[in-house]
């Protein structure tokens, strides 16, 4: 049924048919009536055949997508069985271990859930490992949009949508893990009411508002449920609509390549090809979340035991997105204020208010400060290699070193016990760590990033290696290379070179700074950190000069030609016709 | 506006030059080069029998879920297959593959069989047109002097007024989550714990108390008041808590007795001698830090190791804090002896335990 069939049938008169629909097509019929109603053809013509450009790091964001589906199906066969409640009961299901012991009503409905219900351990172990995927996946795909710059402008908003969508997603995931009640998520729960009583001059009131009293009372696992159910996955519903919905109007992202420009997109149409490969994406992840859930133990709340104030187990974990707060807390030291008969700890403020904060507040702030540095207004839709833009790999090389080091210190006590050291000693050297290895991952790696400019600069200019060594009459060897293919050599070059910012363009006539030039200073000195040392692409003179060098040595190489260089003919024992050079 | 007009904050002089230096020619899409599938009818009869052999699959994967469903029954087995559950694995298996045999099925059907033609499709920049502007602005502001929300302040900002105010109730009205943590408040909750005078130091787990001749030197006994523990029969006298009421004393009420050789103790100030009995300290088993129950006990170096955050603290002086990032001691609850010889409290703890929180008066 074609669209102008659709798009025709305006109701301009209620005689007769409807002009589109043939007899004994219920499909047509079916669109006929909506299309009348809705008017689905105008908006969808548009979009059947919107083009998607393909390569394998769009998925990850896609990974993200499909594994909060997962997690809402899941979810709501959970809420079919879950009971929100503190309430004291004693458990008599199936459990043998537990069988006869107080507990709370949400602790022994998740009993329930994983020895009662059929398919609900797999149910709760796919909506544990999906939501593991779902926060993995939106941080990679934040790493992806990071390092090639697919934040620049039109997309700063997104990004900002996007760290939002992982602060939710980490809140969600946190109240959901508190669910159970076991002793494990209670034992969390506990340092969060402690993170909160650190709050300076509110934490109290805070706290006792949350817990709806002291800690742990009988109102959090219901105010969390409703959180977790309801209000988080609401927000995190909106905001993916808008994340996708902005994806859609400024269309993807696309690398540099023949015929890709910054002013279209290339790549497969919707339908079929990318509602094929996004459909059947979603069942791969799906199934993926299923294997994982039936193979892969996750959360056994029945070996932690119900949640007791006065009861911890050693080497007690939160799950590893909380890893980060959790390794700040442990290298803190412990530093208190005491003043006028108030407390303020630094040693739990800092590390578990403040910095995830401060974190938060450069992760979204990043794409503006760029933008503010570069003075860039261009609207960016081709995306930059990571080595091209080596001062923020490097930025980001550096935060993910500090997220590893705080990583592993939120397991410091695992890592003393399994490599036999001194806990204490790997608590010193994190906190002197966490300073200094992100400067050495900094510079490191903007280094390599420039070096790596360097070798594609070679291989536009004097070709790739080709593995063949070439011996001169001299006795010299050299290494052949041979030029590129013009669509790779296309597509080094397709990148805008950096201009950096210079602050004496804002100087009046007599060199007197404006207002302002203080500013104008530290952002020309960051700009000139920032790109000074790139390499820039060459000009197109640059190009014409190496390959008139280059045609040289293949003049010379094909002047050799038909003397194979087996070496024998320059021993001094054969004459050889033509070798004028040996004679010299 | 043009989308050129977009682009490059530079001046078009300087982007013409800079579009002059441009290396090299975009040399456009590549040609398509055609797969096995495009010109081999063989390749493509067999690709679309691969394609229907995944949805086959799937569908022999679904009917064994709901064989599983029904053949595996979980109350027995939850131990069986690794610890997993035989009904866990089996449902787990044929969802997984009932599911992944669709998608990689259909992604088969999309790489294999489908079109694969790069298409082209121009962009837009993202702002609107200069008419797009002009007109909406236009709109706004008709719409604006219609109101006359310009002209008429008294109404405007009366109106700004009355829904801001509303914001008051919407605060207001959740004042109920919790109590108010007033001073008189905090007092009789954070600042109270259920030892009292002559309370006795029962075992955690069994409940029984503890006389001093029971514990011996290096020993560790994580306790409770009694009340917290319950036994069989209950003792005359004493108040049994449950449900909330008992898990908010045991947060503030856990504690561990320990007994060292007297001469390794410092007693001091915040520890006095008379504090404790025959050697026999007694702790909040409560973190400073952030509220964890501290249970790790290094006899030979009397410190005491809390598994959250390793905030360590030496009982044998006074618990005092030597490593990790808990800033203040464990506070210590004076004890004596009954008569019938069992530990008990001397009082309740003389600072709160726990946590710190804003107006605790740590000085």
């Amino acid at each position: 049924m074609s669209s102008e069939n659709l798009t025709s049938s305006v109701a301009d008169t209620n005689a007769g048919e409807p002009a589109a629909a043939k007899k004994g097509n219920p499909a047509g019929k079916v669109a006929n009536w909506a299309d009348e109603r809705l008017g689905l053809a105008t908006l969808a013509k548009k979009n059947l055949r919107k083009v998607f450009p393909d390569h394998w790091s769009f998925m990850l964001g896609e990974i993200a997508l499909w594994s909060f589906v997962v997690l809402l199906l899941t979810g709501v066969f959970l809420s079919l069985w879950f009971k929100p409640s503190m309430a004291e009961v004693e458990y008599m299901g199936s459990y043998d271990q537990l069988r006869g012991v107080p507990m709370s009503e949400a602790y022994a409905s998740t009993l329930d859930i994983s020895f009662d219900v059929r398919g609900g351990l797999l149910m709760r172990q796919m909506h544990h490992w999906s939501a593991m995927l779902f926060i993995a996946a939106m941080l990679v795909h934040m790493m992806r949009v990071f390092l090639t710059g697919a934040f620049r402008k039109p997309r700063e908003l997104n990004w900002v949508i996007g760290g939002l969508l992982i602060l939710l997603g980490i809140l969600e995931g946190f109240a959901g893990y508190s669910l159970p009640d076991d002793l494990l998520s209670g034992t969390g729960l506990r340092i969060a009411d402690g993170l909160v009583k650190a709050t300076p001059v509110l934490g109290t009131y805070m706290s006792f508002f949350m817990f709806g009293g002291e800690f742990p009372g009988d109102d959090i696992i219901p105010r969390l449920y409703i959180v977790h159910v309801l209000l988080i996955p609401g927000l995190l519903l909106a905001l993916i609509g808008a994340h996708m919905l902005l994806l859609v109007f400024h269309k993807h992202t696309q690398w540099p390549g023949p015929g890709r420009t910054e002013k279209n997109v290339v790549g497969y149409p919707m339908l079929p090809v990318y509602a094929a490969k996004a459909g059947g994406f979603f069942f791969i992840v799906f199934g993926v979340t299923a294997l994982m859930g039936g193979l892969l133990s996750i959360n056994p709340v029945w070996k932690y035991g119900p949640y007791d104030p006065s009861k911890v187990t050693a080497g007690s974990q939160p799950d590893w997105y909380m890893g980060i707060a959790e390794g700040l807390l442990r290298i803190m030291p412990g530093i208190e204020t005491h003043l006028w008969g108030h407390t303020l700890s630094w040693n739990v403020f800092i590390p578990g208010q403040l910095m995830p904060i401060v974190l938060l507040m450069i992760v979204l702030s990043w794409p503006f400060l760029e933008a503010w540095v570069t003075g860039d207004k261009r609207e960016h839709h081709l995306l930059q290699r990571p080595r091209n833009a080596p001062t923020r790999t490097a930025f980001l090389a550096a935060m993910m070193s500090i997220y590893g080091l705080l990583w592993a210190a939120g397991g410091n006590d695992i890592l003393a016990v399994i490599f036999h050291l001194n806990l204490n000693h790997i608590t010193y050297f994190m906190r002197v760590a966490v300073f200094v290895v992100p400067v050495l991952v900094f510079i490191l790696t903007r280094r390599w990033c420039i070096s790596l400019q360097r070798s594609d600069e070679a291989r536009l200019l004097h070709g790739y290696e080709t593995g063949i060594i070439m011996r001169s009459p001299e006795g010299g060897y050299t290494e052949r290379h041979l030029p590129v293919s013009e669509a790779s050599a296309y597509t080094l070059t397709a990148r805008q070179r950096d201009q950096v910012y210079d602050a004496g363009a804002d100087a009046d006539a007599n060199g007197v700074s404006r207002d302002g030039s203080r500013i104008a200073r530290i952002r020309a000195r960051l700009s000139r950190g920032m790109f000074e040392n790139n390499v820039q692409k060459p000009t197109a003179a640059e190009i014409e000069d190496a390959h008139h060098h280059a045609d040289e040595v293949h003049e010379l190489e094909h002047a050799m030609e038909g003397h194979s260089a087996d070496g024998h003919q320059f021993d001094g024992r054969h004459p050889v016709d033509g070798e004028e050079l040996r004679n010299h | 506006m043009s989308h050129d007009d977009n682009l490059p904050e530079v001046p078009a002089d300087e982007r013409a030059a800079m579009a002059a230096e441009e290396p090299l020619p975009n040399p456009g899409i590549e040609p398509h080069t055609p797969r096995p599938t495009d010109v081999d009818k063989k390749a493509e009869k067999r690709a679309e029998r691969q394609v229907a052999t995944f949805f086959g699959l799937s569908m022999i994967c679904t009917i064994l879920f709901v064989v599983a469903y029904f053949a595996l029954d979980i109350k027995d087995d939850p131990d069986t297959i690794g610890g997993l559950g035989a009904s866990n694995v089996a449902l787990g298996l044929s969802l997984g593959f009932a599911l992944l045999l669709i998608g990689i099925g259909v992604i088969q059907w999309a790489r294999k069989l489908m079109a694969d033609v790069e298409i082209v499709e121009y962009r837009h920049p993202a702002t609107s047109s200069q008419e797009d502007r002009e007109a909406t602005l236009a709109a706004l502001s008709q719409g604006l002097e219609e109101s006359g929300i310009g002209r008429r302040p008294l109404v405007r900002n009366t109106l700004l007024g009355s829904v801001a105010l509303l914001g008051i109730p919407a605060v207001v009205a959740l004042a109920d989550l919790g109590p108010v943590a007033t001073k008189s408040v905090r007092k009789r909750t954070l600042e109270t714990t259920f030892w009292r005078s002559g309370t006795r130091v029962v075992n955690d787990v069994t409940g029984l108390p503890i006389k001093a001749d029971d514990l011996e030197i290096g020993q560790l006994v994580n306790g409770e008041p009694e009340g917290l523990v319950h036994v069989p029969e209950h003792r005359e006298g004493v108040t049994y808590l449950e449900g909330a009421a008992l898990q908010i004393e045991k947060t503030k009420s856990a504690v561990i007795a320990v007994r060292m050789q007297p001469d390794e103790i410092t007693f001091s100030r915040r520890s006095p001698e008379n504090w404790s009995v025959a050697g026999i300290l007694v702790y909040s088993k409560i973190c400073t830090h952030v509220g964890c129950p501290i249970s790790l006990w290094e006899q030979q170096t009397h410190h005491l190791l809390c598994p959250c955050h390793q905030s360590t603290f030496d009982l044998a002086d006074g618990g005092r804090v030597v490593f990790g990032p808990a800033a203040r001691p464990l506070p210590q609850l004076p004890i004596t002896v009954d008569d019938e010889g069992y530990l008990v409290a001397q009082s309740d703890f003389n600072e709160p335990v726990g946590p710190s929180y804003w107006e605790r008066d740590s000085e």
